[in-house]
């Protein structure tokens, strides 16, 4: 039988066994050695390999982007973290200008695979600037492999895989996916980039869904096959790499596309799933295209504002409904949205 | 140290040759087609650094870059090539005058302001990490200390007692703004200087000081673990960027510009080799010849070269 872990403790596994593994490997980022441990995701890898290979730093996010790609040149294996990916503005121009373009730019003679974490915050009130989800900043600029782990079993894969590839690479981690149990091997194991994943088949509608909403999509999927829907739900899993294959199959197949993604709509992941789709199968959609992300204004604090910001499985299945044109012939049940986060800060 | 001031110059001549080889030919043939940065007027400071420097230590600089690159050692046919934009060149036509990388040589250049500063501690950390006594050198402009990348840098590098060497380049002007504007009035090292942070200014425009500063201060980063700051006085003879004189255009004076000249760093140091016996004119003017000629072959050589195949464009990304 399987054993299972959490989404923040297959982090935590994935950390040790990759720093088992490659020497090189070192965790630096601001509190990642403190008794909290970036919410336990760096406390076993501190306790295992000591400050040498765990350690505190300054707030300068911008440097310490810098210090990892210089350190990287020296085959070393940075893991950078942010608390709150919003921090990584901050270093946006080590990320975009050095980070992204070094191996290119240099003609493959050298390259900075750097591993930088950040982590979605939402809900509690984090508001304006600690609830964002910057993921189509990175994934517009060649050179980053952005990754969106929306399980345990995915995320400890995509950081031991991150600490093998050859370029820098941005994993967003959803907070309020940290408690979510499932399945993953003990053994240190990879997945790919650029490789979705078939989450759920069916052959109505397909969701491709991004981090948390992969795990609202299978809800709204799981709700709707009781009103004989049959929804296919397509994680990516990297961003960028997109596996647009995956989703032109699974559209081929069901005829119908919902996008939902952690972020807002404008210019974002949302938009470009939708424009894949229009540029090479336009011919296979039976409905409009539907996208769900944020509205189009800044993340507020207020409980009662937030419940309306961040999209939850209820919206997706109102989109179901909406492509399909037709109107729900059971209750939708109003299901605690996915969040296993309860605070207080 | 006879032996030392005649290599200063060589160097200084390799750079001071290169560069007016790109003058004469860049508006004339139009085949640079790369934003270029002249360090006319700041070979010196180059010079001496490269001299200071164990062949195993790490240079990381900014968008005016070729003295840096050449004194490091990097690769010269590659040099001329990368600016014709040819597959030979050091990057394969990818990266131009202000991404002017060796890492053979151990020079790396990224021209945002302030962009390597940050990657030259890293490698600090790394040489610290592996117990080996390699430095590293951030090398910068004075608008560079104006970023905070500097400051954010410079902090880290004390906090974790890493062997980096901050080298600022003080030309007198971003572009077209001058200092005073953009600064306060007193000087770059003393507004830099932190308890745990020597700093000291030079004359950067006199190759023998700066030699024998930076020895001194390349030693004090490798034996102590510890970052330390020098900046050198220096000035950029031709605009900012290309190969023209601009002091008629305003933001300086011509009778600044001569003052600048009459330092030239090349000048002076012949001076001193000639007053001290140490070589003749007509060795120095041999020199001249040996440095002229070679970049006239690197030229050629960069002409010869095939352009990159377009197929190859999308390489090397991930």
């Amino acid at each position: 039988m399987e054993r299972q872990i959490t989404y923040g403790q297959a982090i935590a596994e994935a950390l040790v066994q990759g720093m088992e593994l490659d020497p090189n490997v070192f965790v630096f980022g601001l509190g990642v050695d403190d008794y909290k441990g970036i919410f336990g995701t760096t406390r076993a890898a501190f306790e295992k390999f000591g400050n040498k290979r765990v350690f505190d730093v300054p707030a300068c996010e911008g440097a310490l982007t810098g210090v990892a790609i210089g350190a990287a040149l020296h085959k070393k294996r940075p893991v950078l973290v942010h608390a709150r990916n919003d921090f990584m503005f901050l270093a946006l121009d080590q990320m975009i200008n050095n980070a992204a373009k070094w191996k290119y730019t240099y003609a493959g003679k050298t390259s900075v695979p750097i591993v930088v974490r950040g982590i979605i915050g939402k809900g509690w009130g984090q508001g304006p600037t600690h609830s964002q989800s910057i993921q189509s900043v990175f994934a517009h600029f060649p050179g980053i492999v952005v990754a969106m782990p929306s399980n345990a079993y995915d995320m400890k894969g995509i950081i031991l895989q991150s600490l093998k590839a050859d370029c820098p690479v941005v994993i967003l981690e959803h907070r309020s996916l940290y408690d979510i149990k499932m399945d993953v091997p003990e053994q240190p194991f990879t997945v790919q980039f650029g490789k979705a994943k078939i989450e759920r088949e069916g052959t109505d509608v397909t969701i491709v869904a991004s981090s948390v909403m992969v795990f609202e999509s299978l809800k709204a999927a799981d709700v709707l096959s009781r009103d004989g829907i049959s929804v296919e739900v397509v994680d990516p899993v990297t961003i960028q790499p997109l596996d647009e294959r995956a989703i032109l199959d699974s559209v081929r197949k069901t005829g119908r596309l919902i996008v939902a993604d952690t972020s807002w709509l404008r210019c974002g992941f949302s938009a470009e799933v939708a424009a894949v789709v229009a540029e090479n199968i336009p011919q296979c959609l039976k409905a409009p295209v539907k996208r769900i992300g944020f509205p189009e204004c800044p993340s507020p604090v207020s409980k009662t504002l937030e419940d309306v910001f961040f999209p939850s499985y209820r919206d997706i299945v109102r989109s179901v409904y909406d492509v399909l044109d037709r109107k729900p012939g059971i209750d939708i049940p109003n299901l605690q949205v996915v969040d296993s986060f309860k605070g207080p800060y | 140290m006879n032996e030392i001031k005649k290599q200063l110059l060589a160097v200084m001549l390799k750079i001071r040759k290169a560069e007016e080889k790109i003058v004469e030919v860049y508006a004339r043939d139009g085949k640079m087609r790369t934003p270029t940065h002249l360090s006319i007027g700041q070979e010196g400071v180059a010079a001496g650094l490269a001299l200071a420097l164990h062949k195993d230590d790490q240079v990381f600089a900014g968008h005016r870059c070729h003295a840096a690159y050449i004194a490091k050692g990097g690769d010269y046919n590659g040099f001329f090539a990368e600016l014709c934009g040819r597959a030979t060149g050091i990057s394969e036509g990818r990266a131009g005058s202000a991404h002017l990388t060796d890492a053979a040589a151990g020079i790396f250049v990224s021209p945002i302001l302030g962009a390597t500063i940050p990657v030259a501690a890293g490698a600090a950390l790394a040489f610290q990490m592996d117990g080996k006594k390699n430095i590293a050198v951030a090398v910068f402009g004075d608008a560079t200390i104006e970023e905070g990348v500097f400051a954010e840098t410079v902090n880290f590098a004390l906090a974790k007692k890493l062997p980096v060497l901050f080298l600022c380049e003080n030309n007198l002007y971003s572009t077209h703004s001058s200092l005073s504007v953009r600064q306060p009035s007193s000087p770059i090292f003393e507004r830099v200087r932190q308890p745990e942070l020597p700093t000291e200014q030079i004359d950067g425009n006199d190759a023998v000081k700066v030699f024998e500063t930076l020895t001194r201060a390349v030693n004090h980063v490798r034996t102590k673990q510890m970052p330390y700051f020098v900046e050198c006085m220096t000035y950029r003879v031709r605009e900012h960027v290309g190969p023209l004189n601009d002091w008629d255009r305003g933001y300086r004076t011509k009778d600044e510009v001569d003052a600048w000249i009459a330092k030239c760093p090349i000048a002076r140091l012949s001076k001193t080799l000639m007053d001290e016996k140490i070589m003749t004119l007509s060795d120095i003017e041999n020199e001249e010849k040996k440095y002229a000629k070679m970049a006239d072959d690197a030229y050629e050589f960069a002409l010869n070269s095939p352009w990159p195949d377009t197929l190859s464009m999308t390489e090397h990304v991930y």
